[in-house]
């Protein structure tokens, strides 16, 4: 099959950027889009161009480096997949396809298709962690955890952080990502002692990162691939009204 | 070379306890003088750097990756074995160093292999601390599963991302140090080269992979974390950043290399479709359970494998191991796999392949409990590949996934040059010939959680401290060599490879239009493409 992809092209972050066309011909409907762009690749650098540069690392789709817009959907059309893990027979032969970065203030464009999302590891270091010293930890199973919650906990847990939700959101909001690691944690036993301190701390440094507000159009749900649902945001505004009422903890 | 292992004397369950209460430790106020750089932050590396931070050392921690979170051990499906006997079946730390040391056929160190069992079980706590939502039963407590080679339960998981949570888990706990201000992240950064200074590891030099920037850090010692090589073989199911470039220049820098030839091919992963392909992936092979593995009997057999009928089918597995079937262990699975394949007898586009068919177990048990087991992994086949296994086999190969073989290391995890560590999947030490499923996750994080932190306070407490700068001549020849390496490797320009001018096939200066028919040429300018698209991002 042949195709028509529209790649986004910035040079740096200082560079306006543009969509460029390029024809790829000969394309298996078995390749995976990402594998589409390293032909693409391969064609470019054989012609003296310059490459796409685009962020991927395992493709298996857990490791959350790699993600784009295609025609307006992070991560493209298809339900719980990763761009990796999208294979080219999605799309009609003769497609045309847009390919953007996740366009979002907290996630500067580098290059290309390469945004920074530093802010998603500045959001953990704020408060997305158990402190527990490595050693101190008491025996595993002296502490039950019912299997209703651990359950939960692992459905929240689930996020790879490929910042899908925040591309998705039309305020850039962060709050799909926030509130997954705040309900991952805040529904265990040993989450319990930073509970508040947690949210109220992740919900200060996301606003400082630039994300926008939550105005609850559950875009974010629909473009996550781990299909990590908006129940957890309902969850963090209330772990939110109690840390703020309560203060100081 | 001389090998001294440094293996405690005593009985094998005592060294780690005496050991421990022997070496020499850091005085609190002196570890903050001490400078400790980690390379890699998967399960051992970023364990080891926020346990070393915890601590009181500096630690400096680089990944290639945009954020620690994304080494590959995030890959890792199936478990965590510990010592727990949690199920009461008869497990002890004895059981799961036997078994280790029985699954890599005898091959590995014994001291080290039997530390391990013993801090198996100080993992599960930790982690459960930080909150790694590990499968529960109804009334609470830490479920378990078996795994292949061993007749306890003592497998813990959560779902089939046990690697992602244990990984997480660690990433959490690092990323709380970096938020301290104790260790200073590195991301998007690649080593180059180690830098050895009158015979002790005091540096690296890293390249920004953002601005290509080459840059000296030094430190007191140098901590490699960075994974196994299966990415030598063309195909692998390692991630394509995975690329060996830190233990290969260590071993270029004097520390020994160890049972290189001792890798791991997965016997059930998803054939290569074509010449475009970027990776293998890896099918969980509890898969086996239930599925019978079978290819034709005659060789060239084109047929649908619904119209092959059982007396023309050949089930090698069931025919030559009755005893295990079609559980055989994973290197004897594997390379009856590639034997019938080499037969003419494979299956599938290209003939690497062979059936592994769920169709009895259907109808033995049902298609829901088929699917309650593993629909899972048949969604993710039928993602990759477009068919469904409910009605037509999987088809699957062996691949390479994971590396026993590494940088040789003492007992105290120090390679053969002073002051260079190195832990998880970067050493040989722990499993021999052969890993059994379920303890790469185990030793990566012992290996960080427990172990380093301890003997690395052994080397820094007897060294003297000297504040060396990366204006030292070591680091400028370093950076030089590195600057040199590059600079040849540019200058090669490429009339081999199609990355840069011609088509592989063609003979001739730059085509303008690369064939991409050829395997080969796909596969040189597959890793031309990359690591130019790297260098240049």
């Amino acid at each position: 099959m042949k195709v028509t992809l529209h790649v986004w092209r910035q040079a740096g972050p200082a560079d306006r950027g543009r969509f460029a066309r390029y024809d790829v011909a000969d394309v298996s409907p078995d390749m995976s889009f990402l594998e589409v762009l390293d032909v693409l690749n391969q064609q470019l650098i054989a012609r003296r161009e310059e490459p796409i540069a685009f962020d991927h690392d395992c493709r298996e789709g857990i490791c959350g480096s790699c993600g784009m817009v295609i025609n307006g959907r992070p991560h493209g059309p298809e339900r719980a997949t990763t761009v990796c893990q999208l294979h080219m027979r999605t799309f009609p032969d003769g497609a045309e396809l847009w390919i953007e970065p996740w366009r979002a203030r907290a996630f500067p464009v580098i290059k290309d298709l390469v945004v920074d999302r530093a802010a998603f590891d500045r959001l953990i270091q704020a408060g997305g962690f158990i402190t527990a010293r490595t050693g101190s930890a008491p025996e595993a199973n002296s502490i039950p955890v019912p299997k209703r919650d651990a359950d939960l906990a692992m459905d929240a847990a689930a996020c790879i952080g490929c910042g899908a939700c925040v591309a998705a959101c039309p305020n850039a909001s962060a709050m799909l990502f926030v509130a997954a690691k705040a309900s991952h944690l805040g529904l265990l036993p040993q989450g319990q002692p930073e509970r508040s301190s947690r949210v109220v701390n992740m919900v200060a440094q996301m606003d400082a990162e630039g994300f926008g507000a939550c105005t609850n159009h559950g875009e974010c749900m629909a473009a996550c691939p781990k299909e990590i649902s908006i129940d957890f945001i309902a969850r963090l505004n209330r772990d939110y009204l109690k840390a703020v009422i309560r203060r100081p903890w | 070379m001389e090998l001294r292992a440094k293996i405690p004397s005593g009985p094998l369950a005592d060294k780690w306890e005496r050991h421990r209460s022997e070496i020499k430790l850091v005085n609190p106020a002196n570890k903050l003088k001490h400078e400790i750089i980690v390379v890699g932050s998967g399960l051992a590396g970023a364990s080891a750097a926020a346990s070393l931070a915890e601590l009181g050392y500096r630690v400096s921690c680089f990944c290639f990756q945009d954020s620690p979170r994304r080494a590959h051990s995030i890959a890792a499906q199936g478990g965590i074995n510990a010592a727990k006997n949690y199920q009461n079946d008869g497990d002890s730390v004895f059981r799961l160093f036997y078994d280790t040391i029985k699954g890599g056929d005898f091959r590995a160190r014994e001291a080290n292999v039997y530390r391990l069992a013993q801090v198996s079980a100080s993992i599960i706590d930790q982690c459960v601390a930080q909150g790694v939502p590990f499968a529960r039963e109804y009334g609470g407590m830490l479920a378990n599963r078996s795994f292949g080679g061993v007749q306890v339960s003592r497998t813990f998981y959560a779902r089939g991302q046990t690697g992602q949570q244990l990984l997480l888990g660690a990433y959490q706990a690092l990323s709380r140090q970096i938020g301290l201000g104790k260790v200073t992240m590195h991301p998007r950064a690649e080593m180059l080269d180690v830098v050895v200074v009158d015979g002790r590891a005091r540096g690296i030099i890293v390249r920004d992979l953002v601005s290509g920037a080459v840059s000296a850090h030094a430190a007191d010692a140098v901590v490699l974390a960075t994974g196994g090589y299966a990415n030598v073989y063309y195909l692998s199911t390692n991630a394509k950043g995975c690329n060996v470039t830190a233990i290969w220049r260590a071993h270029k820098r004097g520390a020994a290399f160890a049972n290189p030839g001792f890798t791991q091919i997965h016997p059930t992963c998803i054939p290569v479709t074509g010449h475009h392909q970027a990776k293998l992936t890896l099918m969980s092979e509890s898969l086996r359970n239930d599925g019978r593995i079978w290819v034709p009997k005659a060789p060239g057999d084109t047929r649908a494998p619904g119209d092959i009928p059982e007396s023309e089918r050949d089930y090698y597995l069931e025919r030559l191991y009755p005893s295990y079937g079609n559980l055989a262990p994973r290197d004897i699975a594997s390379r009856r796999a590639k034997e019938v394949c080499d037969e003419g007898r494979g299956v599938g586009p290209g003939g690497n392949g062979v059936y592994l068919e769920f169709r009895d177990a259907i109808a033995r048990l049902g298609r829901p409990v088929i699917a309650e087991r593993y629909g899972n992994l048949f969604e993710m086949y039928e993602r990759i590949t477009a068919e469904d296994p409910f009605e037509r086999p999987m088809r699957i190969f062996p691949a390479p996934h994971y590396t026993m073989g590494g940088l040789w290391v003492d007992y105290n995890l120090m390679t053969t040059v002073d002051g260079l560590y190195a832990i998880g999947e970067a050493n040989f030490s722990d499993h021999g010939a052969n890993r059994l499923g379920a303890s790469a996750l185990m030793q990566g994080l012992a290996d960080g959680y427990f172990i380093l932190p301890y003997t690395i306070g052994d080397y820094l407490a007897q060294m003297k401290l000297d504040r060396l700068d990366t204006a030292h001549p070591a680091f400028r020849q370093a950076e030089a060599d590195t600057g040199e390496r590059v600079r040849r490797l540019l200058a090669v320009n490429g009339r081999k490879s199609c990355g840069t001018a011609a088509a592989c096939r063609a003979t001739g200066p730059a085509s303008p239009r690369p064939s991409s028919r050829s395997a080969d040429c796909a596969r040189s300018s597959g890793a031309t493409s990359t690591s130019a698209a790297r260098a240049r991002t």
